[in-house]
């Protein structure tokens, strides 16, 4: 078993697809179910899922693309750290090409700082390792996916003992942000396809309160296409049935508990804290920060920048794309101005983005 | 298919999509994984009790759960069985 093609069969795929519609026909309603993570939007769009399902369920992207959520003032601060001298910036693809207030990543590499891509926080270190006098710092953004392997590198760069290894910390937690999104009224989600891999981490009892205080259904689902298919049948029936609680599709990965292992290593090391999202703001208990005893690490406590004012731009509607509020086609830039080549705001970088998804394999 | 990993490998870098590799060789928290063709040393730090033949998601440079070969099975199986019952709906 390859844990891949065992689940892209079209005619099982065809059957869910039909057990869908009859069951949205019991529920007697259109529905709308949101795909919190932007991995999960990715293969609905890639595999072709949304063409197999009926006009009365609609899909809503959320907030789970690191990228995206990523604020401007963030990326402000780490074009200011890449223009210190002796220092060389360590960073995972996709945050090179977002525009910041009036720079990016790329473009001050370009200019002549010294800005790398790596696959692994762990290939961040090596260089630190290779390069004893300069100070590297690893660019630390994503979810609980995410976190445990810079807590991991972070034990290493103890063990190895690098004193020129730091993290500029913008690590991000999924369930606070659902929270935010079921209190606002704006919104109406009947159901969460909640993360496959977030979850691996995570565990499900971490969205029991969706279920037990909101009534939102939740089913964790992995990004195979008939994992998909599978986890909006789960949720259809559970909205039918009126019983909303939290169940695993993904049940091959996630456990109740999570991953205690990984959950262990990033409570010794970082701590949670209030962070800013883009689109949502300022979310209380939503980020993680460095615990005291590896505030040694942090970025921001060793250097002193001098930062732009943040600047958003003109038009561009990520922040509310973000909420799935607003779809990519409704925003004035979008396909028109701010395409992959020249994105605009950050939904068009990332390749998880909701708006670099529609753009690739949306209609025209 | 080492062309597609790759690809996926790049895609890998910030999403939170990880890669199911089998485990080939373990030496303390270092461990050689494989998929498609494809080689890679990753970190075990985040798995207490990986055996080399076990399936992991690799995110990132580390294998970050293992995967459940009997859950999966059951998985399938289940979906298996709506497409065995397919049209029963329509006839009650």
């Amino acid at each position: 078993m390859k844990f891949i093609d065992e689940f892209r069969n079209a005619d099982i795929a065809r059957e869910l697809s039909n057990k869908i519609r009859i069951t949205l026909e019991r529920i007697g309603w259109p529905v709308a179910l949101m795909e919190v993570c932007g991995t999960h939007t990715m293969a609905i769009y890639r595999h072709g899922i949304k063409s197999i399902l009926p006009p009365s369920l609609k899909l809503l992207s959320g907030p789970g693309c690191p990228v995206c959520v990523t604020p401007n003032r963030y990326l402000d601060y780490a074009i200011a750290l890449s223009r210190q001298d002796g220092v060389i910036i360590t960073t995972f693809g996709d945050m090179l090409n977002v525009p910041g207030s009036s720079s990016s990543l790329v473009r001050e590499r370009a200019a002549g700082a010294d800005i790398r891509t790596v696959y692994s926080p762990l290939d961040a270190l090596a260089i630190a390792q290779k390069n004893p006098d300069s100070k590297i710092i690893f660019l630390a953004v994503g979810f609980e996916t995410t976190s445990p392997t810079i807590a991991g590198t972070i034990i290493e760069a103890e063990q190895r003992n690098v004193s020129n290894f730091f993290i500029s910390c913008a690590h991000k937690l999924i369930p606070p942000a659902m929270q935010l999104l079921v209190e606002d009224l704006e919104l109406h989600i009947d159901g969460f396809i909640c993360p496959a891999h977030v979850s691996a981490i995570i565990g499900s009892a971490a969205y029991d309160f969706l279920a037990n205080n909101y009534a939102k259904p939740c089913v964790i689902t992995g990004f195979e296409p008939l994992d998909v298919l599978q986890g909006i049948l789960m949720l259809l029936q559970q909205i039918a049935d009126k019983k909303p609680r939290v169940e695993t599709q993904y049940s091959r990965v996630v456990k109740r508990q999570g991953n205690t292992t990984a959950l262990k290593l990033v409570a010794e090391v970082f701590v949670t804290s209030e962070s800013y999202w883009r689109g949502l703001g300022l979310v209380p208990q939503s980020g993680l920060a460095l615990s005291d005893a590896f505030a040694r690490y942090d970025a921001e406590s060793v250097f002193t920048v001098s930062v732009e004012e943040e600047r958003e731009h003109s038009g561009c509607l990520c922040g509310e794309v973000i909420k799935g509020k607003r779809e990519p086609e409704a925003c004035g830039l979008f396909r028109n101005i701010c395409t992959p080549v020249n994105p605009v705001g950050p939904c068009m970088v990332s390749q998880e983005g909701t708006c670099a998804t529609h753009y690739k394999y949306g209609e025209a | 298919m080492c062309y597609l990993q790759v690809i996926t490998f790049e895609r890998e870098l910030i999403m939170c999509l990880a890669v199911p590799m089998k485990i080939i060789t373990i030496e303390g928290f270092s461990a050689t994984v494989e998929a498609g063709g494809v080689s890679r040393e990753i970190n075990l730090r985040l798995l207490e009790d990986a055996q080399v033949g076990d399936y992991v998601l690799v995110h990132a440079g580390f294998a970050i759960e293992k995967i459940d070969e009997q859950e999966a099975k059951e998985t399938l199986e289940l979906m298996q069985q709506i497409f065995q019952l397919q049209g029963e709906d329509e006839v009650h």
